[in-house]
């Protein structure tokens, strides 16, 4: 018997009952659309989360003010005051593969523009801070070299605070305040959208570092050249890790730490951040695809339960096949077909139903989904072997049954 | 293949089936021969051992002893795989209960035994064609076994058995599930094919089917009791 021939014979005898054959194939469908839908939602969150990664730098690490331990209580990040601008300069000067270095302050405030007012973000910044950053300006101009030595009582704003400020007009040469200070708005930000923590990046405004230091009560009056944190940006291809263990020995020799004495700032790589990210999203989709890969084994033990009944209902059928002259490895692989046929019927069917499903939700939950061909592969092809390894056992006890026996079988 | 032999040599063949604790003789000791050309009735009452003897001869069992050789080739020995093939090949089965798939047409129930020995497609569909034609049944390919009456599904059973030319025909019962004028009908056919060359066993109770043999064979107990020849009467139709 020909291969053609047994999936002949395996069509018409799925086609014998229709309704019992889709609803055994159900189990497939749903197993193999689960399978590919659940791939693309987790495959688009992780895709959303490295472009995220992307859009903040990968070379970059913060430096930030650590905590002071004052009779044995740590007080809070940013206590010790004692990063300065001096640190930035000495880490761009004595550290090769560092290429920018971009001190900022930073302090939560109040923007009033006219009637309106907004609680907004205030960073002290540099230009180098915007470059650092990869901060675009779509109207008017950054901040300058010149407002920072001049201390410009000039701002830039974030596409949030605009919004929230103007409704979306051009504020370029419009006057703010924060505090009671007044400034002139010269440039917009560019759009960011959310971290990955889902905040808001482009509630932001931004002042020349020196401006801030000067007019926001509550900097570090005790030592002018006080910041917060600095954006130390290596080059490209640099060791990420050896900059790192070289700003950390650098400044603690600066702020004069012995040994034993914890470090007095705090520094975060953003490529440790991805890989914290990545991890997650990637257990995220593996436990979407474990839960899809449950419910193909139970698409599969569906198959073998109708698979055993067809054997007991055709029981004479095969008796006269066996009688006619089928070998035992034909009957075998009548019903392996037959089975694996059904399994491949519904695997298509569940491609078309979970590519179906993914859009949907892509269109309705506004979740990102990304269609994986691996997915689709896998699905047919685990969809495949489940036909095949839950058809054996049926196709087995066909193929064992005594022709005599089976004849005589009512 | 040796033509000279007879077309079945069978001796003392044994047959026995565990019953509980107890070994039954199904078949004992059975030995005889039959020619090319013959057309066998075998009788007995149920229990006498004919129907082990069908399944033996039809190579759907084997022998605990004894020797059975079918067209010159020993066969008792022979795997399940080897089996089918002799099956396939050498001997067509005709059964009380037709035993035709119910959701195919007459051609692909004849076609069903060359799926099994690998003829092309086109072949296939020729020779069932020819099959059908020759027992009567031309025009009805197309029909299923339910829009055919009992005598027209045997028939179409017949040239199953026939389709790859067999060196033996073989039935069990065959009028069994029939009225008396089909059952003539059918015999009238067995006759036909008898005289045209093929070697017919047929096993039946009934007496009335056996008047239409050359040779009656009688079972009882697992043992051959009577073998004589007679005068067939014509079934005609």
């Amino acid at each position: 018997m020909t291969a053609l021939d047994a999936l002949r014979s395996a069509l018409d005898s799925l086609r014998a009952s229709p309704l019992r054959s889709a609803l055994t194939m159900l189990g497939i469908v749903i197993g193999v659309a689960a399978v590919i839908a659940m791939v693309a939602v987790g495959a688009g969150a992780r895709d959303q989360v490295m472009r995220q990664i992307a859009s903040l730098g990968t070379n970059l690490v913060m430096v930030g003010q650590g905590s002071v331990v004052r009779s044995g209580v740590k007080l809070g990040a940013g206590t010790a005051a004692t990063l300065t601008e001096d640190d930035a300069t000495a880490i761009l000067n004595d550290i090769p593969a560092v290429t920018v270095t971009a001190p900022s302050v930073r302090w939560g405030l109040q923007i009033v523009a006219g009637n309106q007012n907004w609680g907004t973000v205030m960073f002290g910044i540099t230009p180098d801070y915007m470059e650092a950053r990869d901060w675009s300006i779509v109207q008017g101009r950054g901040i300058s070299d010149q407002d920072v030595t001049q201390a410009e009582k000039v701002v830039v704003l974030g596409q949030t605070v605009v919004r929230s400020l103007f409704g979306g007009g051009d504020p370029v040469g419009e006057q703010v305040r924060v505090f009671a200070t007044p400034l002139t708005v010269v440039g917009v930000l560019g759009e960011k959208g959310q971290n990955t923590q889902g905040q808001d990046q482009d509630d932001v405004i931004f002042l020349p570092l020196s401006t801030a230091k000067r007019n926001i009560p509550g900097m570090a009056k005790s030592n002018p050249r006080f910041i917060h944190s600095v954006v130390v940006k290596t080059h490209d291809g640099a060791d990420q890790d050896e900059a790192q263990a070289q700003i950390r020995e650098l400044l603690r020799q600066r702020h004069r730490l012995i040994d034993g004495q914890d470090d007095d700032f705090w520094m975060r790589n953003l490529s440790e951040v991805a890989a914290t990210r990545d991890a997650s999203s990637r257990a995220l989709s593996f436990l979407l695809a474990a839960v899809a890969a449950v419910s193909l084994l139970v698409g599969g033990i569906g198959i073998m339960n109708i698979m055993l009944v067809s054997v007991t209902e055709r029981t004479r059928e095969i008796g006269l096949r066996l009688a006619i002259g089928a070998r035992r490895r034909d009957i075998l692989m009548q019903f392996l077909i037959e089975s694996t046929t059904l399994s491949l019927i519904g695997a298509a069917v569940g491609v078309v139903t979970g590519i179906g499903t993914a859009m949907v939700v892509a269109g309705l939950a506004g979740w990102p989904t990304l269609i994986r061909l691996d997915s689709v592969v896998l699905a047919v092809v685990v969809s495949g072997l489940v036909g095949v390894f839950f058809g054996l056992y049926p196709a087995r006890r066909a193929s064992r049954l005594n022709p005599i026996e089976a004849l005589r079988h009512e | 293949m040796a033509s000279d032999a007879p077309l079945i040599a069978v001796d003392s063949l044994s047959r026995s089936y565990r019953m509980g604790p107890h070994r039954v003789k199904a078949l004992d000791g059975v030995t005889l021969r039959v020619e090319r050309g013959e057309f066998v009735a075998v009788m007995g009452p149920s229990g006498s051992g004919k129907s082990t003897f069908m399944n033996l001869l039809g190579c759907l069992d084997r022998p605990d002893s004894g020797r059975y050789a079918l067209d010159g080739e020993e066969v008792g020995r022979l795997s399940s795989d080897a089996l089918a093939v002799v099956r396939n090949r050498r001997i067509g089965f005709v059964f009380q209960s037709f035993n035709l798939l119910p959701r195919q047409t007459a051609q692909a129930n004849v076609e069903l035994p060359m799926l099994y020995a690998g003829v092309a497609h086109a072949a296939r569909a020729e020779k069932a064609l020819a099959a059908l034609a020759a027992v009567g049944l031309d025009g009805r390919a197309h029909h299923r076994p339910t829009q055919l009456s009992g005598g027209q599904q045997q028939r179409v059973a017949i040239a199953r058995a026939l389709v790859n030319d067999p060196v033996l025909l073989l039935a069990d019962e065959p009028t069994g599930a029939l009225d008396t004028a089909t059952s003539l009908e059918i015999m009238a056919l067995f006759q036909r094919l008898n005289r045209a060359g093929i070697t017919v066993v047929l096993v039946t109770h009934e007496p009335d089917v056996a008047r239409f043999a050359r040779r009656v064979l009688s079972f009882r107990d697992g043992h051959l009791v009577d073998d004589r020849a007679q005068v067939p009467e014509e079934a005609l139709a």
